[in-house]
């Protein structure tokens, strides 16, 4: 068993700051500012013209409320809505991209060198606002499968964007999505070709990094007819005082017979003990099984972020369609999480299993928040839901708001919700075994969370085990 | 050197002192049974030596293989070789009885300089430790004690002292609840265990498990004290007579 981390006293690791200088656009949000995104990426005229049409809706809705936890108004006015290293132009080789950089890339452990082919995952390195290398693109490239930035594909694919983009989250949807879709700079785009499987698990790693600047990501995946890929997202974020915002779209498409799989470890910056600082993690994710028999499962460990505010969901519009979702979300000192999912099901006998853990220590509070919603004509529609939360300690909470809209009558809708604590005796026990307390804690919530690790990756199993060691000295009982 | 050596050992809950000064000496080979009334001190005398938070020596001595005992946290008595089979076993869903006992006996291994037994090594370990216990392979894959019932749950506690091999056993009430066939298994499980160089203490309400595990001293708790110690006809005697004329003997 390997020693716990004791995150408590442990300073963020990712704690650190690229030097290099940035183009950044002067705080504040109007037609010109997106002007100037557009064409600094030389956008399609579409994209220009979709970009206002979602700004300008924005400039109509107000900030929703009926979340759970409240937080500082943001000022939308106060962030630089565009960043972009100096060199901007794409590089054939690594001796081309600035050394600091690089720099950057090997601190957060991504492996860009050409050696690392062996490690099989691509990498799309975001670096804020503009995508800089994407590695393996060629390999990829054989099979048909494209894996870039979204900035390229916009150049390079505009069809398949004008034709996917706001698909599955049109701008109207939400008011951030409103926002990401007005000024989005940049995420990962990718497109597997019919019949064909990825045969390596595509990665993409996220830094928030000048001072004031939110992170507006905006993802496509787009699983052709009978292919598969599986999809893997892991963030890290520097120790900063102000808030951040990062309000990302994802949305998936999977047409008949394919299948998407996208996992999320999140280990954004959460705010220190007194809940200042940290990251609002508001996304807006959802998949479309556009297909019959097709196949979209959320994986995500979320551990960080002062707030997480996100549902990642999938539409079973094809008949035999699949909606996952497994979640482990933990909150302490500060942290208050709002997650869950929507299955909504249309097409017919269609399935959706929605697997919740939530694990609140300190005075974290965590919110499950899901719907599940079977339409008139969905006949055969079956969905099981398990909400389980553990509560370490006697200042947090935990929250469960499961919505059931049924308006088919042969579906066949399962809801089941418990929670937990960390027992004196359990910790006890173990101690009469020789297990000392750290580990213990550690040995207890891993069990509590098998069943979504067992959904994750190997490596990301690994790093999702590792997040939740925790030291929480004075609050089991 | 003796296993145990208590001397004027006081302790109890919070204000409220329950052991009011227990004097005993335990060396290998041997097996004490405890008994005594409802009330008596005998679990939380267990707690104590077993190191329970809630739980605190006010005064006295206690030396564990000639160290002091409450030097050491919990953890430590149990890496030194203390173990102590719980009344009310305590359910850890997810996490499986090898794994668990896997890290618990590299941590005692640990403790000791050896080195960690490797999962196929443990494999087999554990697999000898069933049989000697007749325990249930099925059990052993099963997340501790969930959903065990009643039996199953005493039982896993001496599968789990099996594979750890302690040298100081503490069985608290491990009778109560068990039907006479589960009482069996029980006890042969725990004789199957019993040597030169380990011993145990048996805390029990009834002399029927004494049948099976035999003692070779028999000590009597009432409020806080050993009022009275003997061999195996002592427990007979409680049998038949029932606590009244320890009551009595105490000056009630």
């Amino acid at each position: 068993m390997e020693a716990i981390e004791n995150l408590a006293q442990q300073e963020y690791k990712e704690g650190w700051v690229t030097d290099i200088e940035m183009e950044t656009t002067p705080p504040g949000l109007n037609e010109d500012i997106i002007r100037f995104i557009s064409s600094k990426k030389n956008e399609p005229e579409f994209l220009l013209e979709w970009r206002l049409k979602a700004y300008n809706h924005w400039l109509k809705l107000k900030e929703p409320k009926w979340q759970f936890m409240e937080h500082p108004a943001i000022n939308y006015q106060d962030i630089k809505y565009y960043a972009a290293p100096k060199n901007t132009p794409k590089y054939n080789s690594l001796e081309e991209v600035d050394p600091e950089l690089l720099e950057t890339y090997s601190k957060l452990g991504i492996p860009l060198e050409e050696q690392k082919v062996l490690a099989g995952v691509a990498v799309d390195a975001v670096f804020d606002s503009v995508s800089v290398h994407t590695t393996f693109k060629d390999k990829l490239g054989d099979l048909g499968i494209v894996f870039s930035s979204f900035s390229e594909a916009a150049q390079e694919h505009p069809e398949l964007i004008e034709q996917y983009l706001g698909s599955v989250v049109p701008y109207r949807d939400n008011y951030f999505a409103a926002l990401n879709s007005a000024v989005f700079s940049d995420g990962s785009f990718c497109y597997i070709p019919p019949g064909v499987r990825c045969p390596m698990e595509l990665s993409t790693y996220f830094r928030i990094n000048t001072a004031g600047t939110g992170q507006f990501e905006r993802t496509l995946i787009i699983a052709d007819e009978g292919s598969y890929v599986s999809y893997l997202e892991g963030c890290t974020a520097p120790m900063r005082d102000e808030n951040q915002l990062h309000a990302a779209v994802v949305e998936l498409v999977a047409l008949k017979n394919s299948q998407i799989k996208y996992s999320t470890v999140q280990n954004w910056y959460p705010g220190n003990e007194e809940g200042k600082g940290g990251i609002y993690n508001f996304v807006t994710k959802r998949g479309t099984c556009k297909g019959d028999n097709a196949k979209i499962s959320w994986t995500q460990v979320e551990t960080g972020s002062a707030i997480t505010w996100k549902y990642p969901s999938v539409i079973l519009q094809g008949d035999n369609s699949i909606g996952e979702f497994y979640s482990v979300a933990l909150t302490r000192n500060k942290q208050v999480a709002d997650t869950g999912t929507k299955m909504v099901h249309i097409g017919q006998n269609t399935r959706s299993t929605v697997v919740s853990k939530g694990i609140s220590a300190g005075e974290g509070q965590n919110v499950y928040r899901g719907k599940i919603q079977v339409s008139k004509k969905a006949d055969g529609a079956k969905n099981y839901t398990q909400c389980d939360s553990m509560l370490i300690g006697d200042r947090c909470g935990a929250h469960t708001f499961p919505y059931i809209d049924v308006s088919n009558h042969c579906a066949n809708v399962e809801h089941e919700a418990s929670t937990a604590r960390i027992s004196e005796d359990q910790l006890f026990y173990c101690k009469t075994r020789g297990i000392p307390t750290e580990d213990a804690i550690s040995m207890i919530i891993n069990g509590f969370c098998k069943e979504v690790f067992q959904e994750l990756p190997m490596e990301f199993a690994v790093e999702a085990k590792k997040l939740l060691g925790i030291s929480l000295e004075g609050s089991v009982g | 050197m003796a296993l145990l050596e208590i001397q004027g050992l006081c302790g109890g809950i919070r204000d409220q002192e329950i052991i009011k000064g227990i004097d005993l000496t335990i060396n290998g080979g041997e097996v004490h049974a405890i008994m005594g009334p409802n009330g008596s001190g005998k679990s939380t005398f267990g707690k104590i030596l077993a190191g329970h938070e809630e739980y605190q020596k006010t005064t006295g001595e206690v030396k564990f293989l000639g160290k002091d005992l409450f030097e050491l946290t919990p953890e430590e008595r149990a890496n030194a070789g203390m173990f102590l089979a719980f009344q009310y076993p305590v359910e850890i869903p997810g996490v499986s009885n090898a794994y668990f006992l896997r890290a618990a006996l590299n941590e005692r291994r640990k403790y000791s300089g050896q080195s960690e037994m490797s999962a196929g090594a443990f494999r087999k370990f554990m697999n000898e430790k069933m049989k000697l216990v007749e325990m249930d392979p099925d059990l052993a894959k099963r997340a501790v004690n969930e959903d065990f019932s009643g039996g199953e749950k005493k039982r896993n506690e001496i599968f789990h002292m099996a594979v750890l091999e302690p040298l100081l056993s503490i069985l608290d009430e491990t009778d109560s609840g068990l039907d006479i066939d589960a009482l069996k298994i029980v006890a042969r499980g725990v004789n199957q265990q019993r040597n030169d160089s380990n011993a145990m203490i048996v805390i029990t309400h009834y002399q029927r498990l004494l049948d099976y595990i035999v003692p070779d001293y028999v000590h009597v708790m009432y409020q806080g004290r050993i009022v009275k110690s003997g061999t195996k006809e002592l427990a007979l005697e409680l049998e038949s007579e029932g606590y009244e004329w320890i009551r009595q003997e105490a000056g009630e």
